[in-house]
């Protein structure tokens, strides 16, 4: 499948000491990485190619506070207000599409792909952002470059790469109640280590992958760079068509059938080989939670945290011993029952509708533990409206916790949500690294339904011993 | 670009493992419309106390490694998001080149644009320099862009990989885009043959 869209791309050819250049279908922008991107068009009397492939929001430094009596959203740093009003005039000067902070389709850009049905199987979708890899949920080659990039995608629409090598991921059996998308992910970067996915492009597969909605499907894909793959695909199928289907961006009509038509041969051919293969069984995995300081630091949840005077390489005992020291654990310990100071549910790993119901199936009815600070963030308006359209903006409210704006919120602490030093969080974003939710901060990363579950006890909390298995089903 | 053609200079070693980007330089920082002025904050938080005064331990802050242009990491260097501000924060503290045994897919693309040096070293290789520098913090390495070679103190000269375009491009001085607005009509070509299947003009119509 890789290969198909690789070569549906190709605007030259490239060889082993020159990359090809590949046009881009979609480009999605957003003010963090976009700003000097835009000033070397300027330095160089450059326009964008193809603003109508160009799509630009605000997420990362905004604020996620609530709205004032204007019906805006406050935003008091001046830093990041300078940055939001920068990507305001370069998409007014370059005719760039804007979802300006607090417009209905604004969110976080991963989250608002897919949701306008602009991500599509078989494109290519690129923005400033390492978890651009979310698209690839549907088939599409999607990953994220740096801001010269960004640059070479404004002014050509396309990019120089080499090809990657591709590593099947394969996850065969059922999920078991209380097991997530998110607990697979944390599994296979458990296994291969943050940096064992260098170099490849991930192709997810097996019964446990199809069995995924596309929200599940987003959230693994999401994280592949967490395992070091700029990329990472699952095979359009009927789930995915079922997903596209009457949104703002799908193919209408006779359209419609000719995408789909074209969407069926994407999936890789049978007898297709992989440079390599990583294999994992669904049927016995429980939930997983990190507790070291990268995504590769993980474990099941009913494990114990490892201890660096067993492993026998000495860079990993000073990386382990290291991160123990930062996260204020002791070798052996339980993260179960470890009390925390915050929950976090958000960011564009898992704050689409289907995450916040799950954790809303597990809220409803019940109170945040006291002194438990419990945060959920949707990742869109539009996910916002969803959700109080069904009322789940009020189960959390009523059990606690806050209900906020859209955007990436904790998960990248620069828009004034944020940790203090010391503090332990659960959260459902992709990084742990040191500081990733503020300065001195905890992170251990854990699904919608283990956050939701850690909010109500205060404490690490496995989620199958909060409800019934016929709740989590 | 200032065409580069090699980097001569003392080492200062962080031989930890998958050091990421939000250690190179921590999100906060990214609140900036241009490149400049970021080396201050490069591994802000290993670099600095809480009250901001420097950490007398962190190697970026000992008198001796002062003026390395050549940064050691650990294995997997430069891991996590995308920020093409990290090779800007290092340029911005001085240095030249990082070595390691190997790089994050996209922290290497991003450094190779900006003429930081990404120098991929075998296991050997680079555990004897950690121990050279750790050793001996005025020990210099050379570092031949056209020869694709860094030399150790001995005379020894070891082989890196570079791709032959950003070889190209950085010895020359050029950047990368004007390769591809060179080729203009194969793009268009490209857009003749495959129809768009989005507009994102079309919302803002309708």
């Amino acid at each position: 499948m890789f290969e198909k869209v690789w070569d549906q791309h190709v605007v030259a050819a490239g060889a082993e000491d020159m990359p090809a250049v590949l046009y881009i279908d979609l480009h999605l922008v957003h003010e963090v990485t976009s700003p000097q991107a835009f000033t070397l068009l300027r330095e160089r009397g450059l326009k964008v190619r193809r603003p109508d492939r160009t799509l630009a929001t605000m997420d990362h430094s905004t604020p996620t506070t609530p709205r004032g009596l204007d019906g805006l959203i406050p935003v008091t740093d001046v830093q990041a207000r300078a940055q939001l009003d920068f990507l305001i005039k370069n998409c007014e000067d370059f005719d760039v599409p804007l979802y300006a902070l607090g417009t209905e389709n604004q969110g976080i850009v991963h989250v608002i792909g897919p949701e306008q049905g602009l991500t599509q199987p078989g494109m290519t979708i690129v923005c400033g952002d390492s978890h651009t890899s979310t698209h690839g949920a549907f088939g599409a080659l999607a990953f994220g470059i740096g801001t010269s990039e960004v640059g070479h995608v404004l002014a050509t629409q396309t990019l120089l790469q080499y090809k990657p090598k591709t590593m099947a991921v394969r996850v065969n059996g059922r999920l078991s109640p209380g097991v997530t998308a998110k607990d697979i992910i944390l599994a296979v970067i458990a296994r291969i280590g943050v940096g064992g996915g260098t170099g490849y492009v991930f192709e997810y597969m097996g019964e446990a992958i199809r069995a995924l909605s596309m929200e599940g499907r987003m959230t693994i894909c999401n994280m592949s760079i967490e395992g070091g793959a700029r990329a990472g695909m699952v095979a359009p199928d009927e789930t995915t068509f079922e997903y596209i289907k009457g949104r703002p961006h799908a193919p209408k009509g006779e359209d419609w059938d000719r995408a789909v038509e074209h969407w069926r041969r994407l999936p890789t051919d049978d007898g297709a080989t992989f440079d390599n293969e990583v294999i994992l069984d669904a049927n016995t995995l429980p939930p997983m939670i990190t507790y070291g300081t990268n995504p590769g630091m993980g474990m099941q949840i009913t494990d114990r945290v490892p201890d660096p005077d067993k492993l026998g390489d000495v860079s990993a005992k000073m990386a382990l011993d290291k991160a123990l020291t930062y996260m204020g654990l002791q070798p052996n310990e339980s993260l179960l029952g470890k009390p925390v100071d915050v929950v976090f549910i958000g960011s564009c790993t898992n704050s689409r509708i289907s995450d916040l119901r799950e954790a809303a199936k597990i809220m409803k009815g019940r109170k945040v533990a006291e002194g438990l600070r419990v945060m959920v963030v949707p990742g869109s308006q539009r996910v916002k409206a969803q959700a109080e359209a069904e009322g789940l903006d009020r189960v959390f409210r009523e059990a606690g916790a806050e209900w906020r704006e859209a955007g990436c919120s904790m998960c990248i602490a620069m828009n004034g949500d944020q940790l203090a030093p010391g503090q332990y969080a659960v959260s459902t974003s992709n990084r742990n690294f040191e500081g990733r939710q503020g300065k001195g901060g905890r992170t251990f990363l854990a699904s919608p339904l283990t956050a939701a579950a850690t909010a109500i006890h205060g404490v690490v909390t496995d989620p199958r011993t909060v409800v019934g298995e016929r709740e989590l089903a | 670009m200032e065409p580069i053609r090699s980097v001569t200079g003392r080492l200062a070693p962080l031989p930890m493992n998958d050091i990421d980007t939000d250690q190179i330089i921590p999100a906060r920082y990214l609140k900036v419309t241009d490149k400049h002025g970021l080396g201050a904050a490069c591994f802000s938080d290993w670099r600095y106390a809480a009250d901001g005064s420097p950490k007398p331990d962190f190697v970026l802050n000992m008198p001796q490694y002062q003026g390395a242009q050549i940064l050691i990491g650990g294995h997997n260097f430069g891991c996590g998001s995308s920020r093409e501000h990290a090779p800007w924060a290092l340029m911005g503290a001085g240095f030249g080149a990082v070595v390691s045994t190997y790089f994050a897919d996209i922290f290497r693309s991003n450094s190779l644009k900006n003429g930081l040096l990404p120098v991929i070293v075998d296991e050997e290789t680079h555990k004897q320099l950690i121990s050279l520098a750790q050793e001996d913090p005025n020990t210099q390495v050379h570092i031949d862009l056209e020869a694709q070679t860094l030399t150790l103190p001995d005379g020894r000269a070891v082989t890196f990989p570079i791709d032959g375009f950003s070889k190209h491009c950085l010895l020359n001085g050029v950047d990368q885009l004007g390769y591809l607005l060179s080729l203009d009509d194969k793009a268009s070509a490209y857009e003749g043959a495959n129809s768009a299947r989005i507009n994102t003009h079309a919302m803002m119509q309708g």
